[in-house]
This record gives structure tokens, sequence and C-alpha cells, in this order.
């Protein structure tokens, strides 16, 4: 049976992964080679996942590692003069 | 600005945890470090302020080398790292948000359909499109629009790119929520950015312009 657009459209992220039956990825498949609206939805929410996910897209703030280091230092060292000396094993 | 932020291979982070917790504390900078921008990012996508999501990364990992020994390693380290971050991130939105309630923890309504824009062709946007400000701040605007539930699941499936189980583990939730919530997500970042790409195509030249 043919797929309506708007069923190909609930499919669009699992066929983006690539975790659809693979019965219904032929549906689909075959949909998108007929259907130049599913395949502008496919191709346009595949191009938006790869700029969103760009590293480009959130960039850290200059000094950033240089504060979270020296933050992360101070920590460490009120751990260690908190931290108890080990105690010592019995002594004989 | 392009961060290496690959997670290098080698390295045996069990093994680097056990270090810091008997005592070699200062270990605990290079364990951290590839996660340094994942963990900002993601408290970006939550706070939509700079300083304030330097501030839950800042937070988030003060926390994980306090709770450190809790780490059972039955996730990964940087799993278990994401889960942190988000709490902070959550804690930060629910005490701003004590007036505005918007609901972080209420079960999401997960009913009703979403429908993608419609369009007739679409033509690519190169990554290298990127480098304009412009569209970093439409498609950041975008993901900061998303609400809470489908942020999440987009943010850590999709940017922080971990696997769908993972992502039900960070966010407990089941797999099929992930699924659903982020198909809606992606869907809706369609409806909402499609349009406005298209409208700035590179058919005008406005994305490749830049020299």
């Amino acid at each position: 049976m043919a797929l309506e657009c708007k069923h190909v459209w609930d499919y669009i992220s699992e066929f983006l992964d690539d975790s659809l039956p693979a019965e219904i990825k032929e549906q689909v498949q075959k949909h998108l080679e007929n259907c130049e609206i599913c395949s502008a939805i496919l191709d346009s929410t595949r191009n938006i996942l790869i700029l969103t996910a760009d590293d480009r897209v959130f960039e850290l703030p200059a000094g950033y590692s240089e504060r979270l280091h020296a933050r992360l230092a101070r920590e460490i060292r009120a751990s260690n003069s908190r931290r108890p000396e080990k105690p010592r094993q019995d002594q004989d | 600005m392009s961060v290496a932020h690959a997670r290098p291979m080698e390295r045996d982070e069990a093994q680097m945890i056990a270090a810091i917790l008997a005592g070699d504390s200062d270990l605990y900078h290079r364990l951290i470090q590839p996660y340094e921008f994942s963990v900002y990012r993601m408290a970006l996508s939550f706070v939509k302020n700079e300083a304030e999501a330097e501030d839950v990364a800042q937070e988030a990992f003060l926390r994980a080398f306090r709770d450190l020994g809790n780490f059972r390693g039955e996730s990964k380290f940087s799993t278990w790292l994401v889960s942190i971050a988000l709490n902070e991130a959550r804690r930060r939105l629910r005490r701003q948000n004590t007036v505005r309630m918007e609901s972080l923890d209420e079960p999401p309504e997960e009913g009703g359909k979403v429908s993608p824009a419609l369009l007739r062709d679409w033509r690519e946007i190169p990554s290298e499109a990127l480098e304009r400000r412009e569209l970093r701040a439409l498609l950041q605007k975008a993901i900061e629009e998303l609400s809470p539930i489908y942020r999440e699941v987009f943010v850590l499936r999709d940017i922080e790119e971990l696997s769908i189980e993972e992502t039900a583990s960070a966010l407990s939730i089941s797999i099929s929520s992930v699924k659903v919530r982020l198909h809606r997500a992606r869907i809706m970042l369609q409806k909402d950015l499609a349009p406005k790409l298209k409208l700035a195509s590179p058919k005008k030249g406005r994305w490749l312009s830049w020299h």
C-alpha cells in the first residue's frame, strides 16, 4: 500500500537515523522518489541537523578554559587540605 | 572557531578516576578536558546567556569532582557528566522560573501532531555559511525556543551525539520517549528554520557572499 505524505512525515526522524524496519524504509523511499515535497522536507531536515550539530554554532567564550581550570584548581586545593591524612596503620 | 572535542579513545578514564579518588586530584584537569566544550554548549542551550552558561558549566565540573566517588562506571563518564550538567542547568532554570512556571518536571504532553514546513525544493545550505553570525544566531534561537522536554533530547542526541540509549539514561526517560521527542524536536526545527533559511538561500548569494 502506498504511503501518504503525512505518514511519511512521521517516519522522517527514524529514516534519517536509518532505524526504520526494512519494509517501511522501502515504502518511504519509494514515496520520496515521486514526491518532491516530502523529498524537500527530508533534505531540509537533514541539512538543518547538520548545521545545528556544527561546533561553530555555539562558541566558547574567550578565557573559558583558563577560568574553569583555575576554579577547579582552587577546589582541588581546598579538598586536599580537607582530606585527612591517611590514618597510619597500627604502629608497633 | 572550531574546537576539537573528539573523545580520545585511548584514554583509560576508569583508571584516571581511580587515581583521582586515590588522591591524585590534579588528574581531574585532564579527565575533563575533552568535555569542556560539550558541557558548556549544553548549558548554553538551556540558560541562553553566555555568562550563566559558563557558570553552570563550572558548577557541573565542580559537582562532578565532589561526587566522583559516586560514579559507578555503569555508564560512560561523559554520559554521567552530561546528566550532572543537565541537572545543574535545570536547577538554574527552576530558580529563575519560580514566578513564571515553565514546567520542567511535569509529564510531557506528547499528543497531537507536529507537521513540517512544506517546501517544493530545498537548496542545500553549506556548513561554510556558519561563518555568518546571523545564521548561527538563527540556529541558536531556534534551539532555545524548543520547549525543555524537546530541547533536552535534541541537544543530547543531535548536538552532543549521545546514542538513543545514552540519552534515555541521562534523562531517566524511556527509549520510546526519546524517539518520540526527538522526532518532534527535529520536525519543529524544520518547521521553524526551513522557511527562514530558504528566504536567505544561496540563490540570492547571501550565505555565500562573505569572503
